[in-house]
């Protein structure tokens, strides 16, 4: 690390223009910056790993080999599941009618693609509760007719999806609007059905962009708390998903060491989603730069 | 016939793009449709392809009617003006498209796709991206990935737009040997009137959304059909011209008043190349100075500027430049050797008419 300092003011000096910072003010804004992140992002995931491992790896791996923890596994797994499925399949609908045709309603459309960013999750989970809860306006009627709606698994998946709502779709429109057209229209010309241009041609072209939308919808859909705390309402062993679980065992039951391990998961989760994210944003940029020269060239 | 288009028109909204157009194409014609852009020829194009509807008229395609039939079901191949190769596949993929989705077996593709490569001296660039290729190469293999289906008309938008000037003349001459070897009817759409006149066997000529002209090359050129298509085919100079006492006259020029009334204006135009030019003040009846010199290669365009302002141009071989010994900025000597009565705009015209043998003649003839 020092040695990196030490070498950067030949570096600084060598390519210096008129409009650059002195090389001090410059190394005390990196270093405010790096400061805040290693005390507000860097220590808090050290800590978790080291809470978690704190008690060895056998405590560990008997944390999350507890029933109770293995049911908030296996339940977020099957959340995450659903939700992006469907928001996979709402994000792909939604985006294609943006991106390529236009429609009374599309500004309406595409305004509440965005509403979840700016609700609060408990506000979206309370709509549900409002909606489908006992006291709910369809609740006598689901009631009458054994669904279970709310403090189940629907509700849970219902609460996900609307916090991830945005992610796949809000991905994919600025990408297919910049491919434009053109190539569809070439595919159709050579005798290929929609579908067959859809899939061979249109989704191609934004399969990186895709796997991103998908990959934060994911990340979100797995770690989030205050929507599906709303509706779930936490029955242990049945509706506790992994963020539930922590708070449980840290806050209720006390396992310090236990809701650390159970937290590692989700922090575990988070490296990986960044690692990929990286990886996957140079590759969309490849894809942008791609359609953007194509569209140059017009 | 190949293609038959019967009182077509087409709207967007309010906007009339192509309005009553008619015109038949025969098998194995290589058509340009040339106009200013916004002139409606791509729509026509897109039409017959299939990609816009027209909202009257009746298209055949080969005797049948094809209005209400799909895109794909039109067999057509269709090269766009930005290529619009598909991006994530290679080039053999690109070319083989038309047929995967047909779903002909591999082994048929893949000696179609090396048929067509070899054609289009493309060999070895089979495993290339579009982005990889030079945008010749892209030109060429859009025209393959067209033609992969053996379609029965190839239509091309703008098809040398997007590509350097010495490129340009290259595809262009490759075009017509392309056309002469497949004899697949062929309709390109370019604003670029040269480009029309020497790829082409006939023109196809719209301004405004409406049919100006259809002929020849040398038809189009020499025998146009209304003051735009003389005007947007080669250069003209264009007067108008107030009738006084049996003359039409501009500044120092006066033709023969050809049946106007007094009063009454005329429109006339004549080609550069009929304009006559000497070193020698009187040896043709006009007086003016040679204010510009533009070399083009063989030939060379001069301007000229009479006493009184008017600017008149003309063409003149390299060799026929250097016998006359003409210097840029010197008075020289003038007259139109035809020019052609264009009235106004959308009436047919006239026949040209040979300039009276005055005494300017008479003096070259000594």
């Amino acid at each position: 690390m020092s040695a990196i300092v030490r070498s950067r003011p030949a570096v600084v000096s060598k390519s210096r223009r008129g409009s650059d910072e002195s090389p001090w003010a410059r190394r005390m804004l990196i270093g405010v910056a790096m400061l805040f992140l290693a005390i507000f992002l860097v220590l808090p995931l050290v800590n978790v790993f080291v809470q978690a491992f704190g008690e060895g790896l056998g405590a560990y791996f008997q944390a999350l080999g507890h029933p109770d923890t293995r049911a908030a596994i296996l339940l977020t797994f099957v959340v995450a599941v659903c939700s992006v499925g469907l928001n996979l399949l709402f994000g792909l609908t939604a985006s294609w009618c943006i991106a390529k045709f236009q429609f009374p309603g599309r500004t309406l459309l595409l305004t509440l693609i965005d509403l979840p960013f700016s609700v609060s999750p408990v506000v979206a989970g309370l709509l549900y509760i409002v909606l489908f809860g006992r006291q709910g306006i369809l609740g006598p009627w689901l009631d009458e007719h054994d669904i279970h709606i709310v403090f189940a698994l629907p509700g849970i998946v219902l609460a996900t999806i609307f916090v991830t709502f945005p992610f796949v779709a809000r991905e994919l429109i600025p990408l297919l609007e910049s491919q434009g057209t053109e190539q569809e229209q070439a595919a159709l010309a050579l005798g290929a059905t929609g579908w067959q241009t859809y899939w061979r041609v249109t989704l191609p072209s934004v399969k990186w962009g895709l796997l991103y939308g998908v990959m934060l919808c994911n990340a979100r859909a797995m770690g989030e708390f205050g929507a599906v705390s709303v509706v779930s309402s936490g029955i242990t062993g049945q509706t506790d998903t992994i963020p539930l679980r922590v708070v449980k065992l840290d806050m209720g039951i006390a396992d310090h060491a236990a809701a650390f391990a159970v937290a590692s998961l989700l922090a575990f989760l988070a490296l990986v989603t960044l690692v990929l994210k990286t990886w996957l944003e140079r590759r969309q940029n490849r894809e942008l730069t791609l359609a953007s020269s194509n569209l140059n060239e017009h | 016939m190949s293609i038959e288009l019967k009182g077509i028109s087409k709207r967007f909204g309010d906007v009339s793009a192509v309005e009553n157009v008619s015109f038949s194409v025969g098998e194995g014609e290589l058509v340009a449709l040339l106009g200013p852009s916004g002139g409606g020829k791509t729509t026509v194009l897109r039409m017959i392809a299939g990609l816009e509807v027209p909202t009257s008229g009746e298209l055949l395609v080969r005797g049948q009617v094809v209005n209400d039939l799909p895109v794909q079901a039109r067999n057509i191949g269709f090269v766009f003006q930005g290529y619009a190769l598909f991006k994530t596949m290679n080039v053999f993929n690109n070319i083989a498209f038309g047929l995967s989705v047909r779903k002909r077996p591999k082994s048929e593709i893949a000696e179609r796709v090396e048929e067509l490569l070899r054609l289009f001296q493309l060999e070895g660039l089979g495993r290339r991206y579009p982005h990889q290729l030079s945008g010749g190469q892209r030109q060429r293999v859009a025209i393959a990935r067209a033609l992969a289906p053996r379609p029965s008309v190839l239509l091309l938008d703008e098809p040398f737009g997007a590509v350097d000037a010495k490129v340009r003349q290259e595809l262009r001459d490759w075009l017509v040997h392309l056309h002469d070897e497949l004899s697949v009817t062929t309709l390109f759409v370019t604003h670029d009137q040269e480009e029309a006149m020497e790829v082409s066997n006939r023109i196809v000529i719209f301004s405004r959304g409406r049919l100006e002209q259809i002929g020849t090359p040398r038809e189009v050129y020499e025998e146009p059909s209304n003051e735009f298509v003389a005007r947007f085919i080669g250069v003209m100079n264009v007067l108008e011209l107030k009738v006084q006492d049996g003359l039409a006259r501009h500044q120092e020029l006066s033709f023969p008043a050809h049946g106007v009334a007094d009063g009454g204006i005329l429109r006339l135009g004549f080609r550069p190349y009929a304009v006559q030019v000497s070193a020698e003040t009187t040896a043709y009846s006009h007086v003016a100075r040679l204010k510009h010199v533009y070399f083009l290669g063989v030939q060379l365009r001069l301007e000229l500027e009479t006493a009184s302002g008017l600017i008149l141009r003309a063409r003149i071989g390299k060799e026929e430049f250097r016998r006359l010994g003409l210097v840029e900025g010197r008075e020289v000597s003038f007259q139109i050797r035809e020019y052609r009565i264009l009235a106004r705009d959308g009436e047919p015209l006239g026949q040209e008419v040979r300039a009276l043998q005055s005494s300017a003649n008479f003096a070259e003839g000594i």
